[in-house]
Parts: structure tokens; sequence; C-alpha cells
């Protein structure tokens, strides 16, 4: 005998349903998470290098937790900020989820923490599908990685609450066209900002490091076309 | 390839729905997914192969239907299909006042299964003659 069953649940549901659980308990002490994207090498490292660095001499409580398949590299980079840093070996696996972060959080975040910033495992595909209940959700692009990398991404791109291009003080030698990146980025992020930011002169440090204190307070971040619907 | 992961959540969505149900096995699930859910339905069904091995999913049909894309301008009410990759503008006023209509599903809509606990997967017996 057979029977058939409308079911009509979202296969993420757990992992969404975590997500809220740890925003909701973060953002009732005042701490938001940061959640950032990019392909491997984009710059993720060098840019939170400099935000926790400011973010330490401007008084903020802010720590890192830094995600890779292997290696401790970027954890030994971020901890010269003198903040708290944790590495997460992910073992292979191409994402973190939103239990692998509050597991990760649980035990180790001092309570008066502001600010955490999440450097996802260098990824613009997997990461995108799952939320770990970040209040801000930033995807970087470097400009030697092509102006057509929104399109390329669209999921990545699309969910992003602020768009930073990275390496900018190479982009006249590497033909860095940043209104045909700002066009892509609109394409299917409408109103989304972008953000141009250089690692080695500083250029655009501290935007991040703003926006995230902003979301911490509870400011409303930009809300993507692509967010509104998620059965 | 997080489609293993998807995979696996599938499946824990499933067993745990047979067994409220009593079903002792599944013959199809059905997956509803959206073009801008960013799963790739063939690693999906690689993956799902796998995943089930050993559950009371284990040899169930993975069906999946792809949802298409489609926006609402708040402005002008029209409505388009997004492609691929998504247009999020307008393309009739060119305003950024878009609203997604469909296309981020990544849903498990209906579940096929057996209750009939003495021959869970309905196979027919081999004969074991001539």
């Amino acid at each position: 005998m057979c029977r058939v069953v409308d079911l009509q649940q979202a296969v993420l549901a757990k992992n969404d349903a975590t997500a809220e659980v740890l925003r909701k308990e973060l953002a009732a002490r005042g701490t938001a998470v940061v959640n950032v994207l990019s392909s491997p090498g984009s710059g993720k490292t060098a840019l939170l290098e400099g935000e926790l660095l400011l973010a330490r001499e401007r008084g903020v409580t802010a720590a890192a937790l830094t995600a890779d398949l292997a290696t401790e590299n970027d954890a030994v980079r971020l901890a010269r900020s003198g903040l708290p840093v944790k590495q997460v070996l992910t073992d292979g696996l191409c994402h973190l989820e939103a239990d692998m972060l509050a597991g990760h959080l649980h035990g180790w975040l001092a309570e008066d923490t502001r600010l955490v910033f999440v450097e996802n495992v260098g990824n613009l595909v997997c990461p995108a599908s799952y939320d770990l209940g970040e209040a801000l959700r930033v995807v970087l692009a470097s400009v030697t990685e092509g102006e057509d990398k929104p399109l390329k991404y669209p999921t990545a791109f699309g969910l992003a609450h602020l768009v930073i291009v990275t390496k900018t003080d190479i982009a006249e030698a590497v033909g860095f066209d940043e209104a045909a990146f700002r066009a892509n980025v609109e394409q299917v992020n409408p109103g989304v900002d972008v953000v141009l930011t250089s690692a080695r002169t500083g250029a655009g440090t501290g935007v991040l490091l703003d926006r995230a204190l902003a979301a911490a307070e509870g400011t409303a971040v930009h809300m993507p076309v692509m967010a509104q619907a998620r059965a | 390839m997080h489609e293993m992961s998807i995979a696996l959540a599938v499946v824990d969505q499933v067993e745990e729905a047979a067994r409220s149900h009593g079903a002792t096995g599944v013959r199809t699930v059905r997956l509803r997914i959206g073009e801008l859910a960013g799963v790739v339905p063939d690693a999906l069904a690689f993956s799902f192969g796998l995943a089930c091995t050993g559950t009371v999913v284990e040899g169930a049909e993975l069906v999946t239907e792809t949802v298409p894309g489609r926006a609402r301008c708040a402005s002008c009410d029209d409505e388009w299909a997004v492609g691929m990759p998504p247009r999020l503008i307008c393309p009739v006023c060119d305003r950024a006042t878009a609203e997604l209509v469909s296309g981020r599903e990544l849903l498990i809509a209906a579940v096929e299964w057996h209750d009939d606990p003495a021959d869970p997967r309905v196979r027919e017996p081999i004969s074991q003659e001539g």
C-alpha cells in the first residue's frame, strides 16, 4: 500500500531555525555576527586584519572566527590584532553551518563582545545557502577577479547586505572596470552598497567596522530582493 | 559541493516524517528547487543516493522540480522571468523596486511511502526455480 503525503518542508529549516535562535540570543546582549564570504584569495583575511586592528584601537570588543579546510595560518594573522581569534578547521566541509558556529561560540565568546567577524570558507557557492545567524552578510570581490563575478555567483552577491571590492590599489594595473562591476552587482542585488577598499593603502578601512557596529546597535541593514522570498 | 549537506538534511527530515507516519519504506521524495536556490539538482541526486544508505529512505527515487525565478515590480506591477544570471531590475520601468515571487525554494514538497511492514519496498520475489 502506498501513501503520498504533502510535506512542504524547507530543506534547510533546521539550519535556519538554529540561525534565528543564535541571532536573537546574540542581539539580546548587543552582539552582532558579521559573515564574510568570498572566493579563495579575495582578501578576507587582509581586510579583517585592518578592521580588527582598528577595532582594538577604538576599544571595540570584537572577536574573529576563521574557517578553513586546513592550516591555522589565518588565525595566526588575525590574532596579531590582540583580539580573541579562533581557527575552525572544517575537515573538508566547504562551508559553515549555524549549529557549527553556535557550538564554537558557546563557552568561548566573552559576554561583552560586540562584534564577531566570521571569515567563512573561501567559496562563493556553498556558504551562500547557509544563514549563520549573522546581522550583516558581506561579500568580497577583488579587482583581479573580473567584473562579471556577481553574475557568475548571483546567489552569493544577491544575498549580500554589503559588497566590498578589495585590492583597489592595483585596479588600474589590471584594468578593473568599476562601473561595469557596480552595474553587475545592481542587476542581482539592487540598492546594495559597494565599498572600495585596499588593505595595502588602508583605503576604505573602517567602513566594515562602522557598518557592523551599526548593525549591532540594531540599525536596519539593506534588504536584498533575493532574501525576500525563501520558502 | 554542499549538495551532500543538503541531501543529509532531506534524508533526516524524510526519516523523521516516516517515523511519525508509521511508514516502513519510501518510494519517492519530491523536491522543489528554485533557480536561485544555489543547488545543483544533478549533484543533489548523486548525494541523495549516498545519504540514504542504511536508512528507511534507501532505494527511494528523488524527483526534483525546478522552480523558475520570477519577480514583480512594485512600481509598475510588471512581472517577469528573472533568468540566469537573474535580472532583478524592472525591464519595463528600469527601477530597483522588484519583489521576488519565486525562485528561492528549497522544499521537500511531498513523499510517497509504503506502510506495509511485511514488504517495505514492494519488490517482486526472485524466483528460485528453473
